[in-house]
Parts: structure tokens; sequence; C-alpha cells
């Protein structure tokens, strides 16, 4: 039978103070570990629930992002008579050719440029993203020099807000409205009409095609007619799998940086939790020798100390894990690797992070603890006794 | 006092330290009996062996040579596990210093070898009971060691020695560490687990009063058994 539990927990709560200092420096590495989980997580999150499982994005093959492609008119015109396309209660087709460039802004407070995307819309891009509500203004009129601007590029940028004009384009564009997009990429751009910003930037070409389908069902079928026809060079995603793709890399290399310096910062927390176990055994000598006399098994001394410091590293974990969930209040905003727009988003905790964090400071606890607790059951009972 | 059946029987035992390469010995060719119910004192100057002596027939270290039988069984065979489990049965630890765990209550140092016993919980408390009853500490059982003096942490200690009714008690210096009135009561206690209640006990002591509670005093110097003795 084991050492009861409570003998590891109340030798832990006995050196309160060696326990809390430790426990903490476990807490940061946690801490460190959970929040760059968060980042990556809710910049994954953000570019995911910007798409629609039923809408369908269509781009130029091979080209990573709206940001590289071109699809040209005609090509639009070929996808856009697609019989897959939903036609709304109006009889339109759930159809949009967009456009996306980039441009700069100053930011506020610090009045750094930063990348700001614009998307060119058409009549259809509202109806196709029914999540976008309108806070402030109206929308602005099809063939005009009319823009409205994403909540958070409002927050963020210098000038962006309804009645001022930003230049670009070499044309001064008036922001008519303020639009909410919720916790998705679409409330850090700015939107205006798609024919006015392709004249503005010079670009013949579309960046992407939108459409809805008529049954979601048939994506593989439209995915293959629009992939074989010779006269298209396009590849058609969901937009779900469009924005998860547009994550992956910035959130493949928060990942790699917070596993990295984790595993740095870890070593520390390791060597600290180790210390704290040799005095731990060294101060208790004669307790195991007792125990051991009493007749518990080497193994039973063994579990005892090795829970003793899992017990510290989760301490730890949970101290830094609470932390870390307080960094959920905290949107920040960065530049996307793969866009190389600026987008805003929130850290956000999933069970995978608490998952990953508590076990992350388990480990922690395990190694700094093995080999006190190997150190404890190896000892001679005879010995062990004499330091009474 | 008439001699009782062994219950304890040491043969030709010999233990020997190494410090460095050299070779210290600190038993030569021990023989004798410990009959049951019989209370024995071990005594003799520091280094004559007798703790080393007491440590090897409470199992807790190993013979070079000889053989130990308690209860019929020749302990040196076993396996350090079995050994262990034996102990836990079989052996009733009093320490000099006590060695209670300081983060446990007073009850629940005495339940600690009841834990390696397959008695449930009600069962296990019905024990602890008991023994703090013996040692006339039931009101104390929430108590942690260092809330109790040195007197009554040695209670609680035979409390703990008692609790699984072993076949042997060891008791190394077990009033070394306590004042005049104190070392009284622990040998009062001692003297009635074995005359009332018919434990076994060996006990290694430099204080000729406490002797004075043993049937039987058995001297050891230079790791060699000097002959019986009555007090």
């Amino acid at each position: 039978m084991k050492i009861p539990f409570s003998y590891s927990l109340r030798n832990l709560w006995t050196r309160r103070l060696t326990t809390t200092l430790t426990a903490s420096g476990m807490a940061l590495v946690v801490f460190v570990l959970a929040a760059i989980l968060m980042l990556a997580q809710g910049l994954e999150k953000t570019l995911v629930e910007t798409g629609s499982y039923d809408n369908v994005v269509v781009i130029r093959r091979s080209s990573v992002s709206e940001v590289q492609s071109a699809v040209e008119r005609y090509q639009a015109s070929i996808v856009e008579t697609d019989p897959a396309v939903a036609i709304g209660d109006d009889g339109k087709r759930l159809f949009a050719k967009e456009i996306l460039v980039l441009i700069t802004l100053p930011k506020r407070g610090s009045n750094q440029p930063s990348n700001v995307a614009i998307r060119g819309i058409s009549e259809e891009s509202f109806r196709l993203r029914p999540q976008i509500k309108l806070l402030q203004g109206r929308m602005p009129r099809t063939g005009s020099a009319e823009i409205i601007a994403g909540v958070s590029v409002v927050k963020r940028f210098n000038g962006a807000e309804v009645g001022e004009s930003l230049r670009f384009g070499m044309r001064d564009w008036t922001i008519v409205g303020v639009f909410d997009a919720g916790s998705t990429g679409f409330s850090s751009e700015i939107w205006g009409d798609a024919d006015q910003l392709i004249q503005a930037f010079r670009r013949p070409v579309y960046s992407s095609l939108i459409f809805k389908l008529r049954d979601s069902a048939e994506f593989e079928i439209v995915r293959k007619r629009i992939e074989n026809d010779p006269r298209l060079t396009l590849e058609a995603k969901r937009e779900t799998q469009y924005y998860e793709e547009q994550s992956k890399m910035m959130a493949k290399f928060l990942r790699i940086l917070g596993i990295s310096l984790t595993v740095i910062f870890s070593l520390g927390a390791i060597i600290g939790a180790m210390i704290t176990m040799y005095a731990a055994v060294a101060n208790r000598i004669a307790e195991i020798g007792t125990l051991r006399a009493l007749g518990f098994q080497r193994f039973s001394i063994l579990i005892a100390f090795l829970m003793e410091s899992l017990l510290l590293g989760l301490s730890g974990g949970l101290a830094g894990l609470i932390c870390a969930s307080l960094m959920q209040f905290v949107t920040i905003s960065t530049v996307n690797f793969q866009t190389f727009s600026e987008l805003e988003f929130a850290f956000s905790l999933n069970g995978e992070i608490i998952v990953t964090a508590l076990s992350f400071s388990l480990l922690m606890g395990f190694v700094g603890g093995v080999l006190p607790a190997v150190r404890a059951s190896r000892m001679n009972i005879v010995d062990a006794l004499r330091e009474s | 006092m008439e001699n009782k059946a062994p219950i304890v029987e040491v043969r030709h035992v010999s233990k020997c330290y190494h410090r460095g390469s050299q070779i210290i010995p600190v038993l030569q060719d021990i023989t004798f009996d410990i009959g049951d119910g019989e209370f024995l004192a071990l005594m003799g100057p520091s280094g004559s062996g007798k703790s080393t002596l007491l440590n090897l027939i409470a199992g807790i270290d190993k013979v070079d040579a000889g053989t130990i039988t308690v209860g019929g069984i020749d302990i040196t065979t076993l396996s350090e596990m079995d050994l262990a489990r034996w102990r836990s049965v079989n052996v009733g630890f009093i320490f000099q210093f006590y060695n209670l765990i300081p983060v446990l209550t007073a009850f629940e140092n005495v339940e600690l070898p009841l834990l390696l016993t397959s008695l449930s919980k009600a069962e296990r408390r019905a024990h602890v009971e008991m023994a703090l009853r013996v040692v006339n500490l039931l009101d104390r059982m929430d108590h942690y060691p260092k809330q109790l003096s040195g007197g009554q942490q040695q209670r609680v200690a035979i409390a703990r020695a008692i609790v699984t009714d072993p076949t042997i008690l060891v008791a190394d210096e077990p009033t070394g560490d306590l004042d005049r009135v104190s070392t009284g009561e622990i040998m009062e206690l001692m003297d009635t687990l074995n005359t009332e209640s018919g434990k076994t006990i060996i006990m290694v002591t430099h204080d000729p009063r406490a002797a004075r509670k043993a049937h039987h005093i058995r001297n050891l110097d230079k790791g060699v058994l000097d002959s019986d003795a009555h007090p």
C-alpha cells in the first residue's frame, strides 16, 4: 500500500516558502508556454471563423493567398455561371468578385506605418458574409470612392473614423461606415467597391472569387469542374479551409517559438525543482529510514517523493495557467506572414492548451523529482535511521 | 523466571562494517535465544554492537554469517521485499528520538503500519484508537508531534509499535531522550505491555534504571556477548 497522499501534500505545505518559490519558476514557464499556444490558437480561431463552410473561395492555382492571386475577368465569368452557385431569393447569384490589396496606414499611438488589407467587394459580398454588421454610418455606394472600415482598423489606425478620408491609389476615399465582423479577420480590413479599387490600383484582374454553394455536398464536384477546366488556371477551396491555411505558417512559427522558449526556460525550473527535492530528501532521511523500517517498500518511498514533486509541478502549472487565462482579455495585432497584413486577434484558451500546459508542468515535476526520489528510495535503512 | 520457548534464535551471527579498505568487526559469533514473552535488555558501552544486533533481529540489517530465526522464520534468507513485508507484520519499532512523521497527526502516525495491511478504514480506526487508549493518548490523537511533549511522543511511537500486534517489539534507547519522570512512565508502559499483553521486548539501553524492568540483561562488549544476567 502507498504512503498516504497527505504525507506528500503536507510536506509541501510545511515548506511553504521553498514550495512557492519553486512553483513560481514552474508557473513562469507554464505561463510562457500557455500564452504562446493561446496566441497561436487565437490566430487560428480568428482566421478559421472568418470563413463559412458553405462558401467557396477560388484563387489562382498555387497562390498561397488572395494577395498573390490573380483571376482574369473571363475566368470570373466562367465560374460565375457554374450551376453549383447558389441563387438568392431575389434571383441573383450569390457570387462575388473581389480584389485584395495592401496599403499602409499609421498606427494609433506610435504613428508607425503598418499594412492594412483593402478588400474590393461586389454587391453580393455582404450576403456571403452574414456575420458582418454595420455599426456606424452606411454601406458604400457602388461606383463611388467610398469605403467602410472594420472595427479593428478604426481602433488601431489613425484617420479611419467615419467622415474621415484616406488617400491611397492616388485618390481620396471617404469612410462612410464602420462594420463589425466579430472575432474574424474581416474586422481588420477596409472594404470598398471592387471595380473602383481595380481602377485605382491599375490591376486588371480580381484577387478571388467567392460564392455560396447551392448544395454544400456538391463542393467536390465543383472543385473538380473548376480545377479540370482547361480555360481556368484556378483552384477552389472551402472558405473555412482557405482561412485555416492562412493561419498555418504563423501559428506554426508561434508554436515553435513557444516550445523552444519553454524548453530553455524549463531547464531552469527543472533544476530548481531538483534542488528543492534533493533538499527535501536530505531533511527527511530519518523519516525515510523510519518508513522503510515500518515495512514500506522502496517503491512506496519512490512514489511518495515523486508524488511530492509532481504536486509541486502541478501547483506551478495551475498558477501559470491561471495567469495565462487572464490573457484571454487581451487582444493584440500582428502582421500575418501569409497575407502581410495586420490582423487583430485575442489569446484563446482551449482544452488542448490546458492539457498541454498541465502535462508539461507535470513533466517538469517528474524530471525534477525523479533523481531525488530514486535517491530516497535507495537509502540504506540503518544509515538513514542514524540521521535521527 | 522460568524458561520459555524461544521466539528469537540467534545462531553464530557475525557482522562487520567496511570503512574504505578497513574491515571493522562489530559482532562475533553471537548465539543466544530470546523466549516468547521475554523482556530482554541489551547493554554495553558505545560501539559494542548492541544496536547492530537489535537491527539484525529486527530485519533492517543483514548478517555476514549465521542465522536469525524469529517466530520460526529464518529472516536471513528472506529477500529485501519479503523482509519488508515480514517487518510490517512481526516487528514493532521504538526509537530513541521517537521517529514520528512530523506532518502526520498522532492518529495518522499510529495508522501508518496498518496501511500495509488489508484492514478497512473502519478497522484501522478501531485498531489505532485501541493502541492510543493503551498509551493513554486517545485525547491527543489529532495533535501533531510538535504539539506533544517528548514523553507523549514516545508513547505515540509505542502505540505505533503495538498497533499491528507484532511478534516482537524492538526498542533502541527508548528513554535516551527523556527526562526522569517520562523515563519512568515509558518503562512502566513497556513493563505493562510485557506483563499484561505478553509482548516480547528486546531493548537496547545505557540506562541501568530502565534495564531494571527487563527480565534478562545481556551485555555486549566489543561484539562479544557475555553470560546471561538477571537485573
